[in-house]
């Protein structure tokens, strides 16, 4: 299986992703398609990894994980906080940090 | 074409629409359910990537945790379709056109470089053994580092987190 195939695989995703984070106005949704970008990237990784037979790629992909899992507790975190105040995941009602 | 160009091509598909199914629902349940679904078919390709480890842990950490964690906030907040904020038609296309610029401009630069075929030959670099002597020795300060950020991240989520 060619190298490219992955290649493009990952940056298909990462598209998409980036599609999503334009496209929608839900903060979660964002946040799921940041999740998709990084899943991207580690799968190009793993695929490289495989290409030049060396276990750093996939410790460096076991990083982003911890990386994404800690990103994800914060993130939700303020999403949540801001659903108290506002009612709503609205990203525009956000476009003043002030209230 | 063997069972490893059948299964590559089949979880490419399944990947690239449940993809597309996370951004076009309009309902946010149905969109994490298929977040869920891409993982899975990116773990499909770690499977045949011979990075068994990582894949048993994406299972485990993103579909398991994460996943169930944005799945639980949603269902707090009560959010469904109705709710579903939209944004205009044109700011949607030009978010399309503007991930499909970058995709083709990829693409193109990609589309004629000569790199070698991934063989499908069992290798065991991503058996956990391999992988923990790796971690443990060359990788140990930042994996203790690593600690430290989700310790912060545990406690900045809980104070921010925490009702006033």
């Amino acid at each position: 299986m060619p190298i490219q195939y992955y290649l493009f695989l990952s940056m298909a995703l990462f598209c998409i992703g980036i599609m999503g984070t334009l496209m929608r106005r839900n903060a979660i949704i964002i946040l799921m398609c940041i999740e998709m970008m990084l899943n991207a990237v580690n799968l190009l990784l793993v695929a490289f990894s495989k290409m030049y037979n060396d276990p750093s790629a996939q410790i460096f992909v076991f990083f982003i994980m911890v990386v994404a899992a800690a990103e994800v507790a914060v993130g939700l975190a303020i999403i949540v906080m801001m659903y108290r105040k506002v009612h709503s995941v609205d990203i525009n009602i956000l476009n003043r940090l002030k209230h | 074409m063997g069972i490893y160009e059948v299964l590559f091509w089949f979880l490419t598909v399944m990947a690239i629409s449940c993809a597309l199914g996370v951004i076009l629902s309009r309902n946010p349940v149905n969109s994490v359910l298929f977040l869920i679904a891409t993982f899975f078919a990116v773990s499909g390709h770690y499977i045949l990537l011979n990075a068994q480890f990582l894949a048993i842990v994406n299972i485990i950490v993103y579909a398991g945790a994460i996943m169930v964690l944005f799945l639980f906030v949603i269902m707090l907040m009560n959010l469904n379709a109705d709710t579903e904020p939209q944004k205009n038609r044109l700011v949607q296309l030009a978010g399309v056109i503007s991930g499909g610029a970058l995709f083709l401009v990829v693409l193109a630069a990609f589309r004629t470089t000569t790199v070698s075929v991934l063989e499908q030959s069992a290798t065991d670099i991503g058996l956990i053994k391999n992988l923990g002597k790796t971690l443990f020795t060359q990788f140990v300060l930042p994996f203790e580092i690593s600690s430290v950020l989700f310790l912060s991240a545990m406690i900045g989520a809980i104070v921010i987190g925490k009702k006033e």
